[in-house]
């Protein structure tokens, strides 16, 4: 199936889901409402017609105000692909775990909590998955700003690097 | 919400005659052991800890805890700009640097819309076949210690060694290349460097029979990997493991035949898949045997591809690249090609400006030892060795 | 000198005497077995760097790398002694030396000559397997002690591999004691005399001809399964599970220094001991191939010592050579497939072959 004909028969399996195209290029995507996005996952996967049995990639992304999660969807049966996006506010940075339709999004949602900070609601094993458990903030936000301490270990900031680099600088004349 | 769909991971004969053993005599039931097996463990392939339970040697539970290498490659990569990034993609797999160049360069190409030339795509086809070979030399070499085989080791290090030397004449780096360009290439091949990747191919291809006596066939080697940490098709899918664990579990899948890029899709080779030949289909052995004959089939490109570029006439390698990123196009791509260890892909985003808004990489290792703690229960901690060897991880790739 | 005579001539000094000699013996036998050991890791390094199209140490000492163990030696001598806080001391620190005198004393009733042996006790062989197997309780006192959930799994699988191989191996070993009638070391080797013919593993062992032929595949399989057992004993690939580099890292991985060289010195040591026993067993002892290779007693007793222990030696060093050469050839087994090859394999096997060679000994002696 082409990517128009997925999306004329996912809105009509779910009329009152609010399923949208979005053209962005060169890969358009369907804009999924955070209520259905378990209801449709587990349909996309199961229906015949469909049948994205691989969840290719997961990508939590932070966009302005809002938080995404991009689902890119692979059936290896039909050969066909489609990418989802689901988005959530930063006020309410949560979203319903697909990890029991594809368990591939178990680390790949754990790693999303941890670098995005978006909340799986539903995870079976919800921690940090690449930064230590204690870490503060979600370091891929564009505001992040790294602690001072961890475990009385220092960290070096912004401007420590920079005074760093310019006393290389220095050094080097 | 309903369950996620049924699946069970095969015993073989002998971890399950040991279970039910052991659960037929309750009273050798003691306290249960928590070991932790890793980071610092030689078997994992890096800082790689797996935190055991175990009743004696038998393991009820593995969790696998990762993070000890990460890098923030996804953070800096969204601090410099597209072409900056390439060589951080060396560093993801360290063992195969050309196929992780390869996959953001095309997936940058194609949300850029640049066209390469016919030589230059050959060259690529090339090296990055090159460098399928020397991971996969060194994934068995890895995996054979493991077993406790020493000397193939060393012989496999040895057959590598001439593929880095070949790396070196045509970019001066040996293990991290940055070769591939957005566009482009670092370099064009310097004369004289054809003839001597035939002599390679040639001195290459009787060493895997060599190999097959010395380790693949061996009665010991067998007995310890037939029938153990057995991974399904259907696990490989919901688990999203790809790559030679897919094929050896007999899964005709392989991106650069059901997805071409680059080329792939002129040249004559075939994809070796695991049957059960020693044991059941998608044992160890058989994720091992792939591996092995994905080498062969490797030569086969590579010596195809010489053999086209040396009919080709020399073009500028550097001709497609962009003079400046400082105004690219917007968008969105998801793009993935085969690397040696499975599928690696990347999700960018573009917002017109010299730095990328976003890049997400889909590190094969990543999603191939996610896999872990589905398989782990029921082996020994002989055989948990022998999983992590025969998935092949790299701990760049798994922490980024 | 007179002095020295009359000392020697009082049937009240012959205490001190024997003790002089035997303290003596005992330090040559230390010296002995320290630069064998020595050697044997130099050897192992040669042979695995052959195996694996390489050459192994070439600098240290000229000639192919000679001082390259001494070195080593010297350096894991000035190494710091490094002992864990958790460990339980006392047992932390006898292990080592528990391991090294077990393997050591052993080396007493091994016949390196006609009159090199430590002491021809008239139940030798026993003596030996008896000793050698307290290398287990120092091996379990490492792991244990070291307090290292890792080592503690190397200990177990010493210990139940060693306790099981103790079985197959002391079976084999039955079949030249049936053959010669003695457990002494010096009569089991004293009827092989006489050329490669008359060695045990060739059905010789104190038999003549039809028996010989009758005889010749089940000496062989005792050879054998002895050889196997015995790589077991001393943790030698492919049965190097308590060690498993790669898998538990092995019993000693909390040691460090001169304790750590200790083990690996009673590892050699080991693989001496149980090639020694090997070669006085089944092939020939410290007789010659063939007879006119040696010298006999009667023309000059030193030169039939020293032949003997040459010959003697140089068999034990190929054996070692072979378990060396193993090593770099084959995979691990598994803790399972161990136990299997043990108790399914060896056992069936040496268990037949004990019953057929007594039933042959017992016809053909008639």
């Amino acid at each position: 199936m082409t990517l128009s004909e997925i999306v004329e028969y996912l809105q009509a399996s779910f009329p009152d889901a609010g399923l949208n195209l979005d053209e962005t290029e060169p890969e358009p995507l369907i804009l999924i409402p955070r209520e259905h996005l378990q209801e449709v996952a587990l349909f996309i996967r199961d229906d015949e017609k469909l049948h994205f049995e691989s969840l290719m990639c997961l990508s939590g992304i932070e966009m302005g105000d809002e938080l995404h999660t991009v689902y890119n969807l692979y059936s290896n049966k039909h050969n066909h692909k489609v990418s989802l996006r689901c988005k959530v506010s930063k006020e309410d940075p949560v979203m319903p775990t697909v990890t029991f339709v594809w368990r591939t999004a178990e680390w790949h949602e754990r790693e999303s909590f941890d670098l995005i900070g978006i909340t799986y609601d539903g995870h079976p094993d919800p921690r940090r998955i690449l930064l230590p458990d204690d870490w503060e903030g979600h370091p891929l936000r564009k505001d992040y700003v790294p602690q001072k301490k961890w475990h009385d270990i220092p960290l070096m900031t912004k401007e420590d690097i920079e005074k760093e680099a310019e006393a290389e600088k220095g050094d080097a004349k | 919400m309903s369950e996620t769909q049924d699946l069970n991971i095969p015993l073989g004969p002998p971890q399950e005659k040991m279970s039910q053993a052991l659960a037929s005599v309750e009273d050798v039931h003691g306290e249960r052991m928590r070991v932790q097996m890793g980071p610092q463990h030689p078997a994992t392939h890096g800082v790689l800890r797996v935190e055991i339970e175990t009743d004696g040697e038998l393991i009820i539970k593995g969790t696998p805890h990762i993070g000890y290498l990460h890098r923030c490659f996804e953070k800096v990569a969204e601090n410099i700009t597209w072409p900056q990034i390439v060589p951080f993609t060396d560093r993801l797999d360290y063992c195969s640097s050309m196929n992780n160049n390869l996959g953001f360069v095309l997936a940058c190409e194609k949300l850029f819309g640049i066209e390469v030339s016919e030589r230059i795509q050959t060259i690529r086809v090339l090296v990055t076949e090159l460098n399928r070979v020397a991971n996969h030399c060194v994934a068995i070499a890895a995996y054979s210690l493991d077993i406790g085989a020493w000397t193939p080791f060393l012989l496999l290090i040895q057959e590598r060694e001439h593929i880095l030397d070949l790396f070196e004449e045509i970019c001066g780096g040996r293990l991290l290349l940055n070769y591939i360009w957005i566009g482009g290439l670092s370099h064009d091949v310097p004369d004289g460097w054809l003839p001597k990747v035939h002599e390679f191919v040639e001195y290459m291809k009787p060493k895997i029979p060599e190999l097959n006596q010395l380790l693949s066939y061996n009665k010991i080697f067998i007995e310890r990997l037939a029938n153990v940490a057995v991974i399904p098709a259907d696990v490989c899918y919901q688990y999203g493991v790809t790559g030679p664990n897919i094929r050896g579990a007999g899964v005709k899948w392989d991106l650069r035949k059901n997805e071409p890029y680059s080329g792939y899709e002129t040249y004559d080779f075939d994809i070796p898949i695991g049957t059960g030949e020693m044991g059941q289909v998608g044992d160890a052995w058989d994720r091992y045997i792939v591996r092995v004959r994905e080498v062969e089939q490797s030569l086969r490109i590579i010596e195809q591809a010489a053999t086209r570029l040396e009919g080709m006439p020399g073009d500028d390698v550097k001709a497609a690249i962009p003079k400046t990123f400082a105004k690219v196009p917007k968008g969105e791509i998801y793009f993935r090609t085969e690397q040696p260890k499975g599928e690696l892909g990347f999700y960018l985003i573009s917002n017109g400006k010299a730095k990328p808004y976003r890049v997400k990489c889909r590190a094969p290792s990543f999603s191939n030892l996610c896999v872990m703690p589905k398989v782990a229960p029921g082996l020994l901690i002989a055989d948990m060795v022998a999983l992590i060897g025969s998935i092949d991880i790299v701990l760049g790739d798994v922490d980024r | 000198m007179n002095v020295l005579t009359s000392f020697c001539n009082n049937p009240a000094n012959w205490f001190f005497i024997k003790l002089a000699i035997s303290l003596i013996y005992m330090v040559g036998m230390i010296t002995f077995v320290s630069v064998f050991a020595l050697f044997a890791i130099w050897l192992e390094r040669k042979i695995s760097a052959w195996a694996q199209d390489r050459l192994g140490p070439m600098e240290t000492g000229g000639f192919h790398g000679w001082l390259q163990t001494v070195a080593d030696m010297l350096k894991l001598l000035l190494k710091e002694d490094i002992i864990p806080d958790a460990v339980d001391r006392p047992l932390f620190k006898l292990a080592p030396y528990i391991v090294f005198a077990s393997s050591f004393a052993a080396f007493a009733t091994l016949p390196f000559a006609a009159n090199l042996i430590g002491t021809d006790l008239n139940i030798g062989i026993y003596y030996i397997v008896a000793i050698s197997s307290l290398v287990v309780i120092a091996i379990i006192m490492a792991g244990w002690a070291s307090n290292n959930k890792w080592s503690l799994f190397g200990a177990m699988r010493s210990a139940s591999q060693m306790i099981s191989y103790e079985v197959p191996v002391a079976l084999a070993l039955l079949i030249p004691i049936l053959m010669a009638g003695s457990l002494s070391m010096q009569d089991l080797v004293s009827v092989q005399a006489g050329g490669f013919w008359n060695w045990t593993i060739f059905g010789g062992g104190g038999f003549k001809l039809p028996f010989t032929v009758v005889a010749l595949p089940f000496t062989v399989l005792a050879f054998l399964i002895y050889f196997w057992a015995s790589l077991a004993e001393v943790n030698r690939c492919p049965f190097d599970l308590p060690e498993g580099e790669s898998e538990i890292i092995g019993f000693h991985v909390e040691y460090s220094a001169m304790r750590f060289g200790m083990f690996f010195f009673a590892e050699f040591a080991n693989m001496f001991l149980v090639s020694g026993v090997a070669v006085a067993l089944f092939l020939g002892g410290w007789y010659a191939p063939l007879p006119f290779l040696e010298v006999s007693a009667e023309t000059s007793p030193v030169l039939h010592n020293i032949i003997g222990a040459f010959w003697f030696i140089s068999k034990s060093v190929i054996l070692v050579a072979v378990q060396m050469w193993l090593r770099w050839t084959l995979p691990r087994f598994r803790v399972d497939q161990l136990m299997h090859v043990c108790w399914k394999v060896f056992l069936p096997f040496s268990l037949a072959n004990i019953l057929i060679v007594s039933l042959l000994v017992v016809l053909f002696n008639q």
